[in-house]
């Protein structure tokens, strides 16, 4: 099977491409990123002119329902809607049910995403057994399994002594922990961002020192134990600075945030808009501001989804009552671009978070396009007006808060492993 | 900012937050609780103002002096009232919110009202009632309690004519109390000429001042010149959570003694919502002083909430001419 991609612009931050190429595809693998190529006889051609070309998107942190809630959504449904928002590679945190606490779950998921045949799909391990935050999983047979990484998921681990012997025995083994970083006790049953709207409105606020405790406190441990951190969904400004000075120490830590953080802030809650229910809450406009400058100078390396595909019944209740989550995928791409339009961050330092960034987080080859790699590819088109219309999502999941946002930009074409997976307004099956 | 609680004309169809009225509408409302008012002193009660309408009290949460003045109100009003008293219904079935109202509304009630222990419960109902159904909020959470302020200004009206020349200070736990949220609002929108808020750090949400408030932490400061005194009840739990230590210090330094209140205005009046712990936020003997409105504000809960709920059933209500 030979694909040729022509006419198009193609961007690659980590190869520092941008240029009109043509890329050239045989069997999953890109063998050519030049103008021509002598002998290559195309079974299929993508003309991609007035298109972008870029290394399909890596997503570090979206929840597939599966295994646990396959009414909510399955991977084959997050799968179809990851590639329809050009995402090729995503990675599920531990908090399935059951949890992946054991190398049967790790296997069970790869298993259907392979069957899926649409995008990579990389595990989590949990760090601790069903996430309760008392006893080690076996983190060797996790990463043996294919976990790319450990995490306690949305459940902190408020035992210090057991974080840090966690975080000694993941160092051991050279896997990343992925962290969410949250103080159990002042985060309570908050629902909001403390502040004038929780004062408004009357809901339980979220103090941000319910993350930057939690956060200093994880840098110290990670300080003293070595091990090798990502800071997932990172949501007020005294986090960047945090996360900036541990870094200038030399500590080996990375940092990601959500698109709807760099969008939203807590006044976007409105009156009582369930939609805009998330964890970490939506905070003030300054902390948008300064995770936006987190992200201008490289202190947050990456964009992710933190895609949580939800119910319509999930949204529809009291704002406290109801689950908090945004379905992501499909805006992901249309909200970082979105950041670009803003004048924020520049074209390449958006398509490097959403690439190479999250790819060399995670340690994957991934994020690149280069000869002799796997063919991944998301293209774009970064003129065309349309609205987001989240009941014409893939995904199983129509909870976004951004219905009737103006993008300027759309997924064309996603490319997985030299197949054409998703193609606007089509579906492609897969012959596996 | 409850946008849809008004019709595109500006009357009110729902009533579920002081938010976002405007001033003639607060007034209008304490007009014609003037006028109903007079009812309760003939000697038929009655009005036949919403014969025919029925009217759901749909009570998540315990109470007895809201619920009852409301179920006062619609009978006086001559609406046919059902009281329902939820957590110990569906709600505990596992039956959604909604799928209660969807089949209350089955029965064709042309009205809800509401209590419920979640801030935007109201809101959420309004959103997902019929059209033709009103919602009156009873109180959510700790976001509003609007029929509430409006019987407290009527209250002050009566003792006090000139908004603009007043100032009021509210004590206790105003983080957790809708009472006071909506007192604010109301107070504010009638021009109140300043409000203040009393209470330990503890019991003020963050960014309060953001309300509209002066804040005072000290009684005897916040106390000095006010024409309103209205204290709240403090809520037993709140000594859980570590928000205050003892019962017996909070009224040491927040409660309303006589000597406390020496230092307002001598002709000021002492407004509580109700139900009293004395010996906690209130001294008995300044509850059932000479300054005190309590009673008072209970009696004008039915006389306002009758004026709201013939307001927001609309305009065959307004057929009607009450008689003063």
């Amino acid at each position: 099977m030979n694909l040729h991609i022509k006419n198009g612009r193609v961007i690659d931050p980590a190869s520092q491409i941008d240029a009109q190429q043509d890329i050239f595809i045989r069997d999953g693998k890109i063998v050519a990123i030049s103008t021509h190529l002598d002998g290559f006889v195309a079974d299929q051609t993508i003309d991609a002119t007035g298109l972008i070309v870029c290394p399909g998107l890596v997503d570090l942190n979206a929840r597939l329902r599966e295994p646990g809630q396959e009414h909510t959504a399955t991977i084959e449904s997050e799968t179809l809607a990851a590639v329809a928002g050009g995402i090729t590679s995503l990675c599920v945190p531990p908090d399935t049910d059951p949890v992946i606490d054991t190398p049967a779950v790790v296997e069970l998921i790869e298993d259907r995403a392979k069957k899926a045949g649409r995008a990579m799909v990389y595990t989590i391990g949990a760090l601790t057994q069903r996430l309760q935050g008392e006893l080690l999983t076996e983190m060797a047979a996790l990463k043996m399994a294919g976990c790319i990484g450990v995490s306690n998921g949305l459940a902190p681990i408020k035992n210090s002594l057991i974080l840090r012997r966690a975080m000694e025995y993941a160092a051991t083994l050279d896997l990343t922990l992925f962290i969410n970083s949250v103080d159990p006790w002042l985060q309570g049953n908050g629902c909001v961002h403390e502040g004038s709207i929780s004062a408004r409105l009357g809901l339980t606020g979220i103090p941000e020192t319910a993350e930057t405790i939690a956060v200093a406190r994880d840098l110290l441990l990670i300080e003293l134990t070595g091990v090798r951190a990502h800071f997932h969904n990172i949501s007020c400004g005294k986090t960047v600075l945090l996360i900036k000075d541990a870094q200038n120490k030399g500590l080996a830590v990375t940092a990601d945030v959500s698109a709807h953080h760099l969008h939203l802030c807590e006044h976007d809650i409105g009156n009582y808009d369930t939609l805009s229910h998330v964890m970490p809450p939506l905070r003030s406009i300054r902390d948008r501001e300064q995770l936006q400058q987190g992200l201008r100078e490289g202190i947050i390396s990456a964009i992710s989804s933190h895609h949580q595909p939800l119910d319509n019944d999930a949204k529809l209740g009291p704002f406290a009552d109801t689950a908090p989550g945004i379905s992501g995928l499909e805006t992901l791409l249309a909200l970082t671009m979105k950041l670009v339009d803003d004048e924020e961050i520049s074209l390449h330092q958006a398509i490097a978070s959403l690439t190479s960034h999250p790819a060399d987080i995670l340690g994957i080859d991934a994020g690149q396009l280069k000869v002799g790699a796997q063919a991944d590819i998301c293209i774009f088109n970064p003129n065309i007006y349309n609205e987001c219309q989240p009941n014409y999502f893939v995904s199983a999941g129509k909870n976004s808060p951004f219905s009737g946002w103006l993008f300027n930009n759309k997924v064309s074409h996603t490319i997985f492993d030299g197949k054409l997976v998703y193609e606007q307004d089509k579906i492609h099956s897969i012959a596996v | 900012m409850s946008h849809n609680q008004l019709t595109e004309s500006g009357r009110l169809h729902h009533f579920l937050s002081i938010e976002g009225l405007k001033r003639p509408l607060l007034t209008e409302i304490m007009d014609r609780a003037e006028q109903f008012s007079s009812i309760s002193h003939q000697q038929v009660k009655k009005v036949p103002l919403l014969r025919g309408k029925t009217i759901v009290n749909l009570f998540f949460e315990n109470s007895t002096r809201t619920r009852t003045t409301f179920e006062l109100a619609a009978k006086r009003l001559s609406a046919d009232v059902i009281s329902l008293n939820i957590n110990t219904s569906s709600a505990s079935k596992g039956e959604s919110l909604r799928d209660t109202l969807h089949n209350l509304e089955a029965m064709h009630s042309d009205m809800f009202v509401v209590r419920h222990h979640q801030s935007g419960a109201a809101e959420f109902i309004a959103q997902h009632v019929a059209p033709h159904v009103s919602v009156i909020n009873a109180g959510d959470g700790c976001h509003a309690h609007p029929t509430q302020a409006m019987l407290d200004m009527f209250t002050i009206r009566r003792h006090k004519q000139h908004f603009p020349d007043l100032r009021v200070a509210i004590i206790g736990d105003i983080l957790h109390s809708r009472v006071a949220r909506s007192q604010i609002q109301a107070l504010a929108t009638l021009g109140v000429g300043e409000i203040r808020v009393i209470a330990p750090k503890t019991l003020l949400p963050t960014d309060c001042k953001t309300l509209g408030v002066h804040v005072y932490h000290d009684m005897n400061a916040g106390l000095k010149d006010v024409d309103v005194v209205i204290t709240l009840r403090l809520q037993n739990e709140r000594m859980q959570g570590a928000l205050l230590p003892s019962s017996k210090e909070y009224y040491q330094c927040y409660g309303l003694t006589e000597r406390k209140l020496s230092l307002a205005k001598p002709d000021a009046i002492v407004m509580h919502p109700g139900p009293i712990n004395r010996g906690v936020e209130i001294a008995s003997a300044v509850a059932d002083g000479p300054q005190s409105v309590i009673l008072e504000q209970v009696t004008h809960g039915i006389a306002v909430r009758m004026a709201i709920m013939s307001m927001t059933l609309g305009s065959q209500a307004e057929l009607y001419e009450v008689t003063a």
